[in-house]
């Protein structure tokens, strides 16, 4: 890296000119060795800054500004053509005693119920499954394998097969219940009407439990092995280990988990889209889905951008309230 | 990899202790694995046998439906522009976070924590809030610059590099953070510059938390649907978008669809399994501080 030195000077600083040159080159390389010290970490950010930029701080910035413009088809080519609209697609957004409105305020409802119930399940199936598992056992190992296999899978991979398991009468699912368990007196439709709302629950949580595991399992990793010494020398059994030294080692994991799978949950767009197809039943309309298909099938994108920056007003309004509140509980100030 | 801590005395675990984790593994093995015994064994079945009731237990094998895939849908057409896209996405994604993470591990310079959380935020935001503008402005640099990203592979590469740098990014400042400073500092007395430091000696010394990446990066970029499923084109489509089309239609070989979702998963199940170490440790390192 030597070779960046400033090249005016090169000529001249010879090696037998060391008595003319000494305090230009105490003086001049310090102050560019300074530059670079500065610059280098700026540099070294660089390529990511402009990926960053280019697909998600501009066009978060050009979304808020469509949503202020009425833009339909006609301007998909030529959006600054478009007229401005002012706050109407917000306000259309929240008349929720208008269609419009009315859907967008259901379809918050059903996103938030089922991330609640996903959440909730697959942070109680990690919890379980990575405290079960602290322990070493026989097959242990390939346990562990078999259960990150969902986390692994291709999401449409997983979500497809799903799907063929709930065909109404091809599929597992309806076998089970109604030829072999005989629970049902029919067979019930699962990817229609109500039932497409547990379909959609039971697979998101096959999908997301996994990475409760994978980053429960490892956050047991740093629980120093003298609190369980000292805690079995004071006669305290598995059950009380478990409530007294893991639950609360865990709680900064937890902390980081819980927000992650909710924002990722909430978002969720892969479940309802690879099981419905293009048109999500009523009762499955996920909020991203609703954004998509009242975007790109009447192509009203300033609507649409509305209700994203609604949507992202929302989730920076959980997310700042979740940090407050956990991070008070857990009294330092570790980001 | 840290090995997991076994607890003292196993001898002194109570029965109830043994047989909750007898119970709660056996139906949570159940559960994983019974979508993939679906796949699988549906994968080997004739078409007449997913054609009627499901039935636990094929009639008779065939490989059949790992032939005729490859006619029902241009699978080999979605496969590779899957594959090229992925690895550009990986390798892109892989360097510039890795030139990134050396920045933010090893200087401290203004802006340093906003950097990291703005990278950060951005993967929690919704994908559905940057599809629309971003849309909107590769249709509209197409028009004006010639440069097609709306429908073409680069547009998706572009894409799916900054979807696993934010993570790739925490994950590695993580792994660097763990490397001793004395070993860069030794390298710069040796003549290296920070360069030289970079990739003679924290590099290889990461390199678990860089395979670690790679392989988050490839699945991310391998299992993405929305982003594919508005900008890619009846000669760009993707796997996710392919099979999705074609399991939705109303008369679907199901077992040739098994056979489809088998042979794309394999890659990225083996891989993420055989590095799943590497992957436990880079959260460790990572995620979980």
């Amino acid at each position: 890296m030597t070779a960046t030195a400033p090249p005016r000077r090169a000529p001249e600083a010879g090696p037998g000119s060391s008595g003319k040159t000494a305090a230009g080159r105490r003086l001049r390389p310090r102050a560019i060795e300074r530059l670079r010290q500065i610059g280098l970490p700026y540099l070294l950010l660089l390529p990511a800054l402009i990926a960053e930029l280019l697909i998600h701080i501009v066009p978060m910035f050009f979304g808020i500004l469509i949503s202020f413009k009425n833009l339909t088809l006609f301007f998909i080519r030529n959006w600054s053509k478009a007229p401005w609209a002012g706050f109407d697609n917000y306000r259309a957004a929240i008349k929720f005693h208008e269609p419009i409105g009315q859907a967008l305020l259901h379809s918050f409802w059903v996103t938030l119920a089922y991330t609640l119930l996903s959440v909730g399940l697959s942070w109680l199936l990690g919890t379980a499954a990575a405290i079960l598992m602290q322990d070493s056992f026989r097959g242990r190992a390939i346990m562990r394998a078999i259960f990150l296999v969902p986390y692994a899978l291709p999401a449409y991979a997983a979500l497809i097969t799903w799907t063929f398991m709930f065909q109404q009468d091809t599929g597992l699912v309806n076998h089970v219940l109604h030829d072999q368990l005989h629970v049902t007196s029919n067979k019930p439709f699962w990817l229609i009407g109500d039932n497409s709302f547990w379909a959609m629950v039971i697979v998101s949580v096959w999908r997301s439990w996994p990475f409760a595991f994978l980053a429960l399992m490892a956050g047991l990793q740093n629980i120093p092995r003298e609190l369980y010494e000292a805690a079995a020398m004071d006669g305290a059994g598995v059950w009380q280990q478990i409530r007294k030294i893991t639950m609360p080692s865990l709680r900064p994991v937890n902390q980081v988990l819980v927000l992650v799978l909710f924002l990722w949950t909430f978002n969720d767009f892969n479940t309802p889209y690879v099981m419905f197809g293009q048109s999500a039943p009523h009762q499955a309309d996920l909020i991203s889905i609703h954004i998509y298909q009242s975007s790109f099938i009447t192509w009203n994108f300033g609507s649409g951008s509305a209700m994203s920056v609604l949507l992202l007003l929302f989730l920076l309004l959980v997310t700042a309230v979740y940090l407050l509140l956990t991070s008070r509980r857990r009294g330092d100030a570790d980001a | 990899m840290p090995r997991i801590p076994d607890r003292p005395s196993p001898m002194a675990q109570p029965k109830s202790f043994l047989w909750t984790r007898r119970i709660v593994l056996t139906l949570l093995l159940a559960f994983v694995l019974t979508p993939v015994y679906v796949m699988l064994s549906s994968s080997l079945k004739n078409l007449q046998d997913v054609q009627g009731s499901f039935k636990w237990i094929p009639k008779g094998l065939t490989f059949r439906p790992y032939v005729d895939i490859w006619k029902t849908v241009p699978l080999a057409h979605y496969f590779m522009n899957s594959l090229i896209v992925s690895v550009s996405a990986t390798v892109f994604s892989v360097v510039v976070a890795i030139f990134a993470a050396y920045g933010v591990s090893r200087y401290r310079f203004a802006g340093r924590k906003v950097f990291t959380v703005t990278v950060l935020s951005t993967q929690m935001f919704p994908g559905i809030l940057f599809l629309l503008p971003l849309y909107l402005i590769f249709v509209n640099i197409g028009n004006s610059t010639g440069i097609t990203l709306n429908g073409s592979r680069l547009g998706l590469i572009i894409t799916y590099l900054t979807f696993s740098l934010p993570f790739s990014i925490w994950m590695l400042v993580g792994y660097f953070d763990s490397i001793p400073r004395d070993l860069d500092e030794a390298a710069k007395v040796d003549g290296c510059g920070p360069f030289g430091a970079l990739f003679r000696v924290v590099v290889p010394a990461a390199i678990p938390g860089i395979v670690a990446v790679s392989v988050y990066a490839f699945m991310t970029a391998w299992g993405e649907v929305l982003f594919a499923s508005v900008m890619t084109n009846s000669s760009t489509r993707t796997l996710a978008v392919g099979l999705r089309e074609y399991a939705t239609q109303n008369d679907v070989y199901w077992n040739q669809v098994m056979a489809a979702a088998l042979v794309v998963s394999v890659p990225v199940v083996a891989g993420f399994l055989l590095l799943q170490r590497y992957l436990v440790a880079g959260l460790t390192a990572g995620a979980v501080k």
